[in-house]
């Protein structure tokens, strides 16, 4: 390995745990400044505490990557570190809040009458004796929170604010166990090192209400001084001014996206323009974030606009949908550059000695065996139109229907493990494993033309527009299985796989 | 000095009463107890002293002045108060124990360290070896002196005290409630004390108030108790110790003729 890679590595590695604890510590910050006044309020106002536990604990209930969607969503489609912060903020109040109460309601009742008949105030009773006795429950559940919220800042790398979980879906995508493995160990390492260092903290103050140690121990003034300067950096990082770039390159999360997004990089790149890349969006995020102006562009697919963002149920054939999306992506804000010239829609496949042996050859011919089938999805298909109008219009269904991750299911099908999967038609895996695409005579599957769209801030700037036109139409079905192929199946990374993009095509400008 | 002026204290709406017309002088530098058995309301009465519990009609006055219309926590913290739990903040040094009133009325920093100092050297531990000290690090006798240091900070002239010796064993009761006399005096305090037990108030106080179903019975010197008390429950009660007394005293020359002590 070259010292450049490792150089790349070693930045890469440092913006992602930049990234994770600066999410962490500024949520739980912010968290713990919500938190303890709710839960002191909570503890004074009876009323309070029945409405706000139920909140918190719904607000907990919702799945990490839900609440994540949510919050993109109410923010008007804007991704990064704010809905991320958001999120997690929400997720890190359960324990503070409810430790907070627990810990109020466990001082002596004899200490608090002794507060009250010494003459302090509610505030001081509150300040000076009732806080500071409950300090050890508050941070016990100060350090659940923590530990939450380290796990939880892996998935803000779906609403593209960098964290270890880069390592741990990237990973997942290209079927690269280390760099899932890097990502869980560095994020689980990262939630250790924060509970110990808390948990440092709380011994020292509980041996302090032993008398162990003097009040003004020096070791604790540090600590506290530590502690508040990490707050204060990461609660300043909310506010730090963005990286100076000219073009933010949006993917969403497997293998083509990404590749896709390191073509569109490069080629900006090699035009002369910074370019950030947030990769790993999801696929109701991404769209959001273009019309948003959070990111610039990216990739998307006809069916997925025709079927998800406008609402469609039938199937009118590629041609109506290609003119129908590009007027609905126009009329939404988002710049229509140009179609992709490849096409990455669902078909069903199998493998190609069993379709023989069945003499299957288009879905049509599974109509009466496919019961006896097992089929295998990815995590959408069974639940699409798709696979819904597959079922109707050729009267097909099958014995078991498994849900896999797309980088599982190629290979459950070539193990055998199940017949007939619902593969895509760029996927370099159908090369690989020798998968047949079954025909489809009647158009149950939508049409996936690539597009590539562009937001409507980045049209201001000819020069990047220029580089965005020459790379609508240029690519075909045939290059992108390839380069998928090479990072899926041969496990090259994606920056080979751009390359090889880079010099099969000319994206050069041509004047004709 | 206090006076409570039929004071009722009911915690149902009026259904029954823990105190009831409750009226009661205590004299200026004066030690009086309120004696009777759980429940009879002496605590209650004692509360509503520094109004940790409001009366429902009546009202008490201190000086003349009723103690609705001084602000609550100015009352408090000129009111010393000796906790039944004894209530120390666990998570404050014995020098910022005894602090916390003169702190909270604002007192320079010299002058609490030094009050504390003196308090401290009052109730029999030297700052310099019990200043630093955690409440959890005391016997249960220096727990109790530190409650009354602390109760004292801020030189109050009343002093109210909530069965202020009853979790003491008997060799350290008999020593502070000795101590308590000497500090008392020399201090000129005004106190009112809960006890249930009848000798430490014969010993202790000045005059005892015998309760019993939230009225006074009879309120008198110890000797006016004894020697013409007025209900049969007062009778009864102020007996108990000189009976107690002789029975200890007839096992003790029981076992002098058997040459125990000897």
């Amino acid at each position: 390995m070259s010292v450049d890679f490792e150089m790349k590595f070693l930045q890469n590695f440092l913006d992602a745990l930049q990234g994770h604890l600066s999410l962490t510590l500024a949520s739980v910050a912010i968290g713990i400044i919500v938190s303890i006044p709710s839960g002191v309020l909570a503890h004074q106002f009876p009323r309070v505490k029945q409405p706000l536990m139920l909140t918190i604990n719904i607000i907990q209930t919702i799945p990490g990557l839900a609440i994540l969607a949510l919050v993109v969503t109410f923010l008007g489609g804007r991704i990064g570190f704010l809905p991320a912060f958001i999120a997690l903020t929400l997720y890190s109040m359960l324990p503070i809040v409810r430790n907070t109460i627990t810990g109020l309601e466990a001082v002596p009742w004899d200490v608090s009458e002794a507060a009250k008949g010494i003459g302090m105030s509610r505030s001081q009773r509150l300040i000076l004796v009732e806080l500071p006795l409950a300090k050890p429950v508050i941070i016990a559940g100060l350090r659940t929170a923590i530990v939450w919220t380290v796990g939880m800042a892996t998935l803000a790398t779906l609403v593209g604010a960098p964290s270890f979980g880069n390592y741990i879906f990237t990973g997942l995508q290209t079927r690269n166990l280390e760099s899932v493995l890097l990502g869980s160990v560095a994020s689980a390492a990262l939630a250790l090192i924060l509970d110990a260092a808390i948990g440092l903290y709380q011994k020292r103050s509980i041996e302090r209400t032993r008398g162990v140690v003097g009040k003004r121990s020096f070791f604790l003034l540090f600590y506290q001084f530590f502690v508040v300067m990490v707050l204060v950096l990461a609660i300043a990082t909310i506010f730090w001014p963005a990286k100076q770039v000219d073009v933010v390159v949006g993917a969403k999360g497997y293998t083509e996206q990404h590749v896709l997004a390191g073509l569109l990089s490069a080629e900006l790149n090699r035009a002369g323009f910074k370019t950030e890349q947030k990769i790993g969006l999801g696929s109701q995020v991404i769209f959001e974030a273009l019309r948003g102006n959070s990111i610039d562009v990216y990739f998307e697919y006809s069916g997925t606009v025709w079927a998800g963002h406008m609402s469609h149920e039938d199937n009118p054939g590629p041609e109506v949908i290609r003119e129908a999306v590009e007027r609905y992506v126009e009329s939404q804000g988002v710049y229509f550059v140009g179609f992709g010239g490849f096409e990455n829609r669902y078909a069903l496949a199998m493998r190609r000695d069993r379709a023989e042996a069945l003499g299957v050859t288009s879905i049509t011919d599974l109509a009466g065996i496919g019961e006896s089938m097992k089929a295998g999805g990815d995590l959408e298909f069974f639940g699409r139109l798709e696979w819904i109008r597959t079922n109707q219009i050729y009267g097909v269904d099958f014995d078991e229907k498994l849900i896999f991750d797309s980088s599982m299911m190629y290979g459950a099908v070539a193990s055998g493990e199940v017949d007939v999967i619902s593969a895509y038609t760029t996927d370099g895996r159908i090369a690989a494993y020798d998968l047949l695409i079954l025909d489809d005579p009647n158009n149950a599957m939508l049409s996936y033309d690539a597009m590539l769209l562009s937001s409507d801030r980045i049209t201001k700037r000819p020069g990047v527009m220029r580089v965005l036109a020459r790379l609508a139409n240029r690519l075909t079905d045939a290059n992108m299985r390839e380069a998928n192929r090479m990072v899926d199946v041969d496990g090259l990374p994606v920056s080979t796989a751009v390359a090889f993009l880079q010099n099969t095509v000319n994206f050069d400008y041509k004047s004709d | 000095m206090i006076e409570f002026n039929s004071v009722s204290k009911s915690y149902d709406g009026g259904v029954s009463f823990a105190v009831k017309n409750f009226v009661l002088r205590v004299n200026r530098g004066e030690v009086l107890a309120l004696v009777g058995e759980s429940g009879c309301g002496k605590t209650t009465t004692l509360k509503m002293v520094n109004r940790l519990v409001s009366p429902c009609s009546g009202f008490v006055s201190i000086a003349g002045k009723s103690v609705l219309d001084i602000c609550v926590q100015d009352l408090r913290r000129n009111i010393g108060y000796v906790f039944q739990g004894v209530g120390l903040f666990p998570h404050y040094s014995v020098r910022e124990n005894v602090s916390a009133v003169p702190s909270l009325l604002g007192w320079s920093p010299e002058a609490v360290e030094e009050r504390c100092s003196e308090l401290l050297a009052l109730v029999g531990l030297p700052l310099a070896s019990f200043g630093n000290r955690m409440p959890m690090e005391l016997s249960g006798g220096q727990a109790q002196r530190v409650g009354v240091a602390r109760a004292l900070a801020a030189k109050p002239e009343i002093l109210l005290m909530d069965e202020p010796f009853g979790a003491l064993d008997p060799i350290n009761r008999a020593e502070l409630q000795g101590e308590f006399v000497r500090i008392q005096k020399s201090l000129k305090l005004t106190v009112v004390m809960v006890t249930h037990d009848v000798t430490e108030a014969m010993l202790v106080a000045d005059r005892i108030a015998i309760m019993k179903q939230g009225r006074i019975l009879q309120c008198d010197t110890a000797a006016g108790l004894l020697s013409s008390p007025t209900d049969d429950y007062v009778t009864k009660l102020m007996k108990t110790p000189l009976t107690r007394a002789l029975e200890v005293s007839k096992l003790v020359s029981a076992a002098q003729t058997t040459d125990y002590f000897r």
